[in-house]
């Protein structure tokens, strides 16, 4: 583990990247242009195009297509087109064909739609309030699901508390939105009855099976690849799969290859986003700040259609409803709604900030209500023990949080004297804490918590979170590998290189990482894909140890040779053996298993491949209790920040930010630093700029960068980045995720500062200095 | 018709009145390095130099460029500037690098010595997503040491 230069920037800063729009296209490719509802709701009429224009309208489509398959059973049916009605501003309506997108966009022009619209619901509570328009009507609702939990005993913690507080929050919605939009390259293979699809899809695989039951195929025809490059995905490219589902359907349709590039007003309206959620989230709580219970109402807005995978926002964090706090009791109830808006999907962070922001501004709330220390109260109710299992299930694996949080106590202090001095001159300053316990590697069996047990039951109880890698040696020694991620900036090529290298005793320089993947030649199954933080605990982990099964493999074939005990066996600087004259090398020993199989010592296989699966035997199914472990290993983070709020403008700057991780063991950290930094760049913008806006017709407000503005190197500030490293007794090399934890603790962290500053008790995201400025004493 | 150098070398190429320049440059002439994030001038990607000058490539015609001198990307030698990106980690998915590149290249060209502020503010007509700007910022500054 060098933490070395990245293999991917020589290429990268060439110009020399191979991106989707970059590849080329099979022979008579044709390429799409989506005709989009600028109706937020309406009824679908007609669609009909003057002669020549190669048009392929939604009915047409979805003729051939069976509904998407979701984790919750509901009479809204999703097709990746709309078929009777339009339910969002941008839902794809047609499609045309062109021989170059330009003439595509022109052909657009000339096709009439008839439209009759409808009421339109936007806010979530609308939706599910008596009367409202129907988006499905066969649903008879616009709930689409609702569950109580109950863990420990709330009624009787509530009714024993000396104080009952409570924070009620309107989380909005937003998406990292990635510079590179979707695309994708789509075929039909008539002859075999199979599709070729090279998309920039991120995962999870799950939805692999979804999209070819969609398409009316099994999983093996359709064969799925992804280009060398993506230019970021942040989750959002999750949202590929209708996309990859609509334009294989229309190829097969043409009978011509398919090539779509989204453009950024496509992507800002209608790609997807994280979903914004209603909560009251009320503690009971003692005279000393120890909060023995938590109640949530959580009332989630996943947009038009539940897509899959959702509802699992809204289950990611089931298990760690109590966040870094030893909580015995807890009562969530969850409601699930569909809105005139854009369906919802995979963001950064997935479903943490929409907990961690009520949690940990109700946590800065309970410390000022009661009139003690913040970090006091924050202290006093954490985790101190480990493994710790949560009321509603999750196994926090390792970490000592008080540990983290000491490393952030100078910085804390340092910032409490600015904001006297900052006071004392007559200046708006705030300082903010929050802490967030960060979940690593998904099972795949969480979002099965939203189903009554008796339906797992008979649906199959699912669970685990298997990952897939391989390391083959070629006769020349030169060792490949690849891993069922796909790498969207995160240097996947640069760690698993590291990492096999470590394991053989070669340079990372010897090791190729392939990371183009193909559902037809590479080891997956549902769990692949890049996110959750899966790639450094889960896929890196599973890379070793495949790597360790093949060293294994050659330290026999090796002590054969030298007539050496197999304890004595090392790897070290492309050699085997136990030293000098007692060792060969590397290649030469790979060598021998391709060149001499039959002279191999009896018991030691020849193959140099290896393929190996791992999956946590901890995460188990939803129990009958609904205790669910929705992750394999928890991180811990800690964040203080200091802002001043301009008093005549409202404009938040952040004046410091601190931000404390535990994250296990770092494969390489100046990457790990690096995600760091992207993560709470996202969550900045999350938290004082950016917000999809939709107005009473549901129309989107955003359509551009300059509506939706992501932070510029000017409003980003640099953070100082501390580490704990406790490794994680349940992965392989004991890494966690830190790619998500700071889109959850940041934007309460930012948020109980602004409050601070203003002496205001209600804060509603995003902090733009209008908001701010209505806000000010 | 236009006719224009790119990266030193004289082109002349079919060009309908509307094709934008970041068009031509990508599937015209297969110059992929420069990339399309917004086609509104907002994010930056499609950065290239024209005559000297770095400019959004979505928001110039091809047919504008007649006589022009253009430096993609693929056309900026590999110096200390590429140099400081990797030690930096100055870039992640590699998406936005080259309009960040070709921004920075003009603005050290002029500003040998710059501030760290003088630096933001240059990068802010390009958005990043994946690094919170600090390492593209140091980058910059030690290249202008360099």
């Amino acid at each position: 583990m060098t933490g070395g230069e990245r293999v991917e920037d020589r290429a990268l800063l060439g110009g020399r990247g191979r991106f989707i729009d970059d590849l080329p296209v099979p022979p008579r490719t044709l390429h799409a242009a989506i005709l989009r509802s600028p109706h937020a709701h309406a009824r679908l009429g007609r669609i009909t195009a003057p002669e020549g224009v190669r048009l392929f309208a939604g009915p047409e489509i979805a003729a051939g297509l069976k509904p998407f398959i979701a984790a919750l059973r509901t009479p809204m049916r999703h097709f990746p087109v709309a078929t009777d009605k339009v339910r969002y501003v941008g839902e794809p309506v047609a499609v045309v064909l062109a021989e170059d997108r330009y003439r595509a966009e022109d052909a657009l022009e000339l096709v009439e739609v008839e439209y009759e619209p409808l009421p339109a619901v936007v806010s979530p509570s609308a939706a599910i309030a008596e009367g409202a328009p129907l988006l499905h009507e066969a649903a008879g609702t616009n709930l689409a699901n609702r569950r109580r939990f109950s863990y420990g005993d709330p009624d009787g913690a509530f009714a024993a508390a000396a104080h009952r507080i409570a924070i009620e929050v309107r989380y909005p919605r937003s998406a990292v939105t990635p510079i590179e939009c979707f695309g994708l390259i789509a075929a039909w293979d008539p002859d075999g009855d199979a599709f070729e699809v090279t998309a920039p899809f991120q995962g999870p695989f799950a939805l692999h099976p979804v999209m070819a039951a969609a398409l009316g195929v099994p999983a093996n025809r359709l064969r799925l690849r992804t280009p060398p490059d993506s230019g970021g995905s942040f989750g959002i490219k999750q949202g590929l799969a209708p996309y990859i589902v609509l334009m294989a359907a229309v190829a097969r349709l043409a009978g011509r290859p398919v090539k779509w590039i989204e453009d950024r007003l496509e992507h800002l309206t209608a790609a997807g986003s994280a979903t914004n959620r209603e909560t009251r989230l009320e503690a009971a709580v003692t005279d000393d700040g120890r909060v023995t219970a938590l109640r949530y109402r959580q009332l989630e807005d996943c947009g038009a259609y539940i897509k899959a995978p959702e509802p699992a926002t809204l289950y990611r964090m089931h298990g760690a409803m109590t966040g870094a706090y030893d909580i015995p009791n807890l009562e969530v109830e969850n409601l699930i709604a569909v809105t005139n808006k854009t369906p919802t999907g995979l963001n950064r962070g997935f479903g943490g900030p929409q907990v961690y922001f009520p949690l940990e501004r109700l946590m800065h709330r309970i410390a000022d209500r009661l009139g003690l220390d913040r970090l006091e109260v924050l202290r006093r109710n954490l985790v101190k023990t480990m493994p710790y299992r949560t009321a509603s299930g999750a196994l926090y694996d390792s970490g000592d949080y008080g540990a983290v949080i000491d490393l952030a106590r100078p910085a804390l202090k340092e910032l409490e004297a600015r904001r006297a001095e900052a006071r004392a001159g007559g200046r708006l300053y705030g300082v903010g804490l929050a802490a967030a316990v960060e979940p690593t590697v998904s099972n795949m069996g969480y979002i099965t918590t939203v189903l009554e047990h008796e339906d797992r039951l008979a649906g199959g109880l699912k669970n685990g979170a298997l990952a897939a890698a391989t390391v083959a040696i070629d006769p020349h020694g030169g060792v490949t590998v690849t891993g069922d991620s796909i790498p969207q900036g995160q240097g996947h090529r640069t760690v698993l290189a590291e990492v096999v290298a470590g394991a053989f005793g070669l340079a990372p320089a010897d090791i190729r990482v392939a990371t183009e993947f193909d559902s037809a030649r590479d080891a997956w199954s549902i769990a692949a894909g890049n996110y959750s933080c899966r790639f450094a605990p889960a896929v890196a982990g599973t890379a070793w140890r495949a790597a360790s099964t093949l060293r294994d493999r050659l330290a026999r074939l090796a002590a054969a040779r030298l007539d050496l005990p197999l304890e004595d066996i090392r790897f070290e600087d492309g050699k085997v053996g136990a030293g000098p004259d007692r060792e060969v090398p590397f290649a030469r020993l790979a060598g021998l298993a391709h060149w001499s199989p039959g002279t191999l010592p009896q018991g030691v296989e020849p193959a140099l491949r290896a393929t190996e699966f791992w999956t946590p035997p901890e995460l188990g199914p939803p129990d009958a209790e609904d205790r669910i472990n929705g992750s394999a290993a928890y991180g811990f983070i800690f964040d203080v920040c200091g802002v001043e709020v301009d008093a005549d403008t409202g404009r938040v700057r952040i004046d410091r930010y601190l931000t404390a991780h535990d994250a296990g063991r770092l494969l390489h950290r100046p990457m790990a630093d690096g995600q760091v930094r992207g993560g709470l760049s996202n969550a900045l913008g999350a938290t004082l700029f950016e917000a999809f806006v939709y107005d009473e017709a549901g129309q989107p407000l955003a359509g551009t960068f300059a509506d939706y503005p992501p932070p510029t190197a000017c409003e980003t500030p640099d953070p100082e980045i501390l580490h704990l490293e406790t490794p994680s007794p349940f992965t392989p090399l004991g890494a966690k995720g830190i790619g998500e934890g700071n889109a959850m603790s940041a934007p309460p962290c930012i948020a109980n500062a602004v409050a601070d500053a203003l002496g205001v008790d209600d804060l509603e995201l995003p902090l733009t200095p209008a908001r701010v400025a209505a806000l000010m004493p | 018709m236009p006719r224009m150098t790119v990266n030193g070398e004289a082109v002349e190429a079919a060009a309908e009145p509307r094709l934008l320049l970041s068009d031509f440059l990508r599937h015209t002439l297969g110059l992929t390095g420069t990339h399309v994030g917004c086609e509104h001038g907002v994010c930056g990607a499609c950065t290239v130099s024209i005559d000297g000058r770095p400019a959004r490539s979505c928001l110039a015609l091809a047919v504008q460029c007649e006589g022009a001198d253009i430096v993609t990307v693929e056309g900026l030698e590999e110096g200390p500037l590429h140099e400081a990106f990797r030690r930096h980690f100055a870039l992640q998915c590699g998406f936005c690098t080259a309009g960040i590149l070709m921004s920075l290249t003009a603005f050290l060209r002029e500003t040998p010595r710059p501030t760290e502020q003088e630096v933001r503010e240059v990068l802010s007509g390009h958005l990043c997503r994946c690094t919170g700007y600090t390492p593209i910022v140091a980058a910059a500054l030690d290249a202008a040491d360099a």
